[in-house]
């Protein structure tokens, strides 16, 4: 049996996304989203998920599921492959500049 | 009581500075504060102004922090310039016809740009340089002209001329005084500044002063200068210099000087006690206006202190005029006495004109360091200028030699006295950035190293950080140390290096961004060592690597990617030229032909990278490695087989190398060439590796590098035969990647190396190690063990999984990355990233 990644876009709302599988620990996938916007999916080394906005707000390009995940204080983390700031994959909050977030969206396993 | 109001005029770099400096002190919280701005946006970096040309957006020249004025409940009206005030009732018109009542008015309302009276001043075509919405202009003016000509070689002058330049046009710059930056820099240092600019293309005409812009239909045509030639250009720039904006202030009766600006005490106060003027509008108690920001940013202080009602120190008697500036790429500098006017005071001067570097000092009689001037390379102004004053360490000759010429003596900044200002722009000392421990940190303290950035080097060097020489916060072992630790030990996976030699905090977790590529990097270069497949995305190794090596192309600003194919050597059949064009040709991508002698074709989407690689790899061509950290491209000229001065075949040479060395990992790219003869066209000297032939065999230089800090390649040996010369380069390259940093050029690894090209040559040539055999061993196995990345790519579809734009919607293309067109090709359409960016992101 196959686990499946599902994203969430509103309450009690779940978009499959793809297999578990496809996400290497340590790397993400990009996914497009029925609105248009893009998300980017996380698998960390012990297996959790995670899902943010794929966009760089510091130069606007579609490229965060593409960055290197790494962890800082026990919580996992983003670079993004641009220009390197970080990003909390929980939070969205970015680590390098306090006045900048993306948007996070539950995932869960099924 | 009732809360006083205080009214800012102006919101410049200084103003805002001095709200800044009221908010520390806490009187935002006792006080009413109103800003009015004439400008559209708040204050912005003016210093930085001309980066707006190289992709700066007016949002990352802001100076104001976000949230700022609502934190500390500043009221702030843009675009809403004072236009009156009565002292008497003592308050302030604004254009729009909002009204205030203030108990203390500050006047911070800058200069503006002075323009000569000359017939034509005002014609279309005409500009001045001052402003954001200045620049906005002079862009979209610039479109349709072909030359533009500047008034004004100072500062500000070159700075624009740099714009025009770099918008395309045929530049000119006319300065009146017999040289340039007439202020900043004698005449020595004007004439290598001449030099260097000419280089690059502008033309200069110093000496000469303009004497009417010739119109036609309203619009310039051209110049008319005071020697009486004429000078063709369809738009013309001011900027001959500042005058203060002050007159508001004679409209309401405070002093003003007989040249302008608001006369004020130490205090910063003018002549009427409840109104305070502060930065270039300013006339100083010491009789001077002051056109830089740091003096401006010591007056937002000193009025705030006087405000807040502290006790009064010194106030602002005067400020320092020291300047490091890069203009047009050129370093200038000047501090303290640059001109030498002092009694009896010595020069020593280092002059290169061949290089373009100029370097003054001004001594006292008794060694006193006064002053200097630096053009060309001012990467000794950090710390030669606060080392003014006294009497340096070394003598002054040995602090004006370039390294490697009369061997100086490395001054640090362990050298200097611990009151000495390290940041000037923000009086910042030695000490209080002792009390920091990282650059972020003494950043956000004491603001050091946040104005011109000059002394973020020196800053650098101060903080402790720098004796934990660990690689991250992940690893306290360099990357040498974790090669070593790898190849030992036969760790063939980060996880188990983290877990085992990690930082105890960081055992068990997901490694950074930093450690992850270079042990990726350590592993593949040690793969068939250590027994790990060749392969550098299978298994845990395809999550080390930075987004370029994941998928072996280069990541472009949009986010779409570019493809090298190796051309080994720049030799190429016409056949494979047009196979490359055909591709280019049928996936649309934009051509250029790059400094290693091959092409690079830009604008590929992610899904697109194994259709255009298919191609690619059918017609025989390989993955140039352009995206990895290792062997780029073996440059060469044509050699012996062609040219008549050749003396080997520098081409085979160079394809034979390529090829030897081609796919192999290391802490940073190489770059390597070939030169048939002493003319050396291939520029081998400037490669991490290059090779220059003789009538004997073949002569090796290593270390060398482009780029923003060149070095010429040291001679490692000489008249070398094929084999012997290949051996050589086994070892060296072996030893580079065994020892070296993260990061870390030959040039610099060559550099830091205890007893530097003596040590190496005898480690790679003597062995005095005894590490030879080895070093040949590892590069034995990395050559048995080369395949081309991409066809093994393209070979396995599991492989190939990984390009697609998205995971849910594999044949969809990334609707982000688009293009539009430019000279006959596409460029990246930047309007769709840069549309509201940092919109996905909330502001907290």
């Amino acid at each position: 049996m196959t686990t499946t990644l599902e994203l969430s876009l509103s309450p009690d709302s779940w978009m499959a996304v793809c297999e578990e599988a496809r996400l290497t620990p340590g790397r993400g996938v990009a996914a497009l989203l029925p609105d248009g916007r893009q998300a980017a999916l996380f698998r960390d080394r012990s297996g959790r998920t995670y899902a943010i906005d794929n966009r760089d707000p510091f130069t606007g390009a579609q490229v965060l599921s593409r960055g290197l995940v790494g962890s800082a204080d026990g919580r996992a983390f983003v670079a993004s492959p641009l220009l390197k700031q970080r990003f909390d994959l929980e939070t969205g909050r970015c680590l390098d500049d306090d006045e900048v977030t993306v948007a996070v969206y539950p995932v869960r396993l099924k | 009581m009732t809360t006083p109001t205080i009214v800012l005029v102006g919101h410049g770099m200084v103003g805002q500075r001095f709200l800044e400096a009221l908010a520390d002190r806490g009187v935002t919280e006792r006080a009413r504060i109103v800003v009015l701005c004439e400008e559209p946006r708040p204050a912005y970096d003016r210093v930085q102004l001309t980066s707006y040309f190289s992709g700066k957006t007016p949002d990352d020249l802001s100076m104001v922090e976000a949230g700022f004025m609502e934190r500390h409940g500043i009221e702030l009206y843009v675009g809403d310039p004072a236009e009156t005030i009565d002292r008497e009732a003592r308050t302030v018109t604004a254009r729009s016809g909002r009204a205030f009542a203030y108990d203390t008015l500050v006047l911070a309302t800058g200069s503006y740009p002075f323009v000569p009276p000359v017939p034509g001043k005002d014609a279309e075509g005409c500009f001045v340089y001052r402003t954001i919405e200045d620049l906005l202009a002079i862009e979209e003016y610039a479109k349709t002209a072909r030359t533009g000509a500047v008034v004004g070689g100072g500062l500000l002058g070159l700075e624009a001329a740099g714009a025009l330049k770099g918008l395309g046009l045929d530049t000119h710059v006319v300065e009146f005084a017999p040289r340039l930056m007439p202020v900043q820099v004698d005449e020595g240092g004007g004439a290598a500044l001449l030099r260097t600019i000419e280089k690059m293309g502008l033309t200069v005409h110093t000496g000469t002063g303009t004497q009417e812009v010739v119109t036609a239909d309203g619009a310039v045509t051209g110049m008319r200068l005071s020697d009486g030639s004429e000078l063709a250009t369809d738009m013309v720039v001011f900027s001959a210099g500042v005058r203060p904006r002050d007159q508001l202030a004679r409209d309401c009766g405070l002093d003003v000087g007989e040249r302008g600006g608001i006369a004020v005490d130490g205090l910063c106060r003018t002549s009427d006690p409840a109104v305070f003027a502060i930065g270039e509008c300013a006339l100083a108690s010491d009789g001077r206006v002051y056109g830089l920001v740091a003096p401006g940013y010591e007056m937002a202080q000193t009025a705030a202190a006087a405000i807040a009602d502290e006790e009064a120190g010194d106030g602002f008697t005067g400020a320092d005029m020291s300047t490091k500036l890069k203009l047009l790429g050129v370093d200038v500098a000047s501090f303290g006495d640059a001109h030498g006017t002092a009694e009896d005071c010595l020069d020593v001067v280092y002059s290169d004109s061949r290089s373009g570097v100029y370097k003054k000092l001004v001594v006292s009689a008794d060694g006193v360091l006064l002053g200097g001037v630096l053009v060309g390379d001012a990467e000794q102004y950090g710390l030669l200028r606060p080392l003014t004053g006294t009497v340096p360490p070394v003598s002054p000759e040995q602090l004006v030699l370039p390294a490697g010429a009369g061997a100086p003596v490395a001054l640090g900044p362990s050298a200097l006295p611990d009151d000495a200002v390290i940041c000037s722009c923000h009086n910042v000392t030695k000490h209080a950035i002792g009390q920091c421990t990282s650059l972020p940190e003494v950043k956000k303290c004491t603001k050091a190293g946040t104005g011109c950035g000059s002394c973020v080097k020196v800053i650098e060097k101060l903080l402790p950080a720098a004796t934990d020489k660990g690689l991250c916060g992940c690893f306290s072992y360099t990357r040498s140390e974790l090669y070593e630790i790898a190849r030992t030990l036969r760790l063939t996976s980060f996880a188990a290096l983290l877990d085992s030699h990690g930082r105890e905090e960081a055992r068990g977790g997901e490694g950074c961004e930093v450690c992850k590529p270079t042990v990726g990097s350590i592993l593949a270069s040690l793969a068939p060592t250590i027994g790990l497949g060749g392969y550098i995305l299978d298994g845990e190794q395809a999550s080390l690597q930075d987004t370029n090596d994941h998928f072996l192309a280069n990541m472009q600003r949009n986010g779409s990617y570019s493809v090298v194919p190796r051309i080994p050597g720049g030799e190429i059949t016409p056949d494979k030229l047009i196979v490359i064009g055909e591709v280019a040709r049928d996936f649309g991508l934009y051509t250029k032909i790059t400094g290693g002698q091959r092409i690079d074709l830009f604008g590929a989407r992610v899904d697109q990278l194994p259709s255009i690689w298919t191609r690619l790899v059918d017609a025989g061509f390989e993955s140039g490695h352009a995206y990895g950290k290792a062997l780029r491209t073996v440059k060469s000229c044509v050699g012996q087989t062609w040219c008549r001065y050749g003396v080997q075949d520098s081409v085979k040479m160079a394809i034979q190398l390529e090829l030897r060395y081609r796919g192999l990992r290391a802490p940073h790219k190489l770059k390597s060439a070939v030169s048939g003869c002493a003319r050396e066209c291939a520029e081998a000297q400037s490669k991490d590796f290059g090779i220059i032939a003789t009538a004997n065999g073949w002569n090796l230089y290593v270390g060398g590098n482009g780029g923003a800090t060149p070095r010429h390649a040291d001679l490692l040996a000489q008249d070398l035969s094929d084999a012997e010369l290949i051996r050589l380069i086994d070892r060296f390259l072996m030893f580079y990647i065994r020892t070296a940093d993260r990061l870390e050029r030959t040039s610099t690894w060559l550099e830091r190396l205890e007893g530097g090209l003596d040590h190496l040559r005898d480690v790679v040539v003597h062995d005095s190690l005894g590490l030879c055999e080895e070093l040949e061993a590892l590069m034995a196995a990395h050559v048995a063990d080369y395949r081309d990345e991409w066809a093994e790519t393209l070979d396995d579809p599991e492989r190939l999984r990984r390009f697609v734009s998205f995971v849910n919607a594999p044949g969809a293309p990334d609707p982000s990355v688009r293009f539009v067109p430019e000279r006959d090709q596409i460029k990246p359409d930047l309007t769709i990233l840069t549309i509201g960016t940092l919109e996905g992101a909330t502001s907290r």
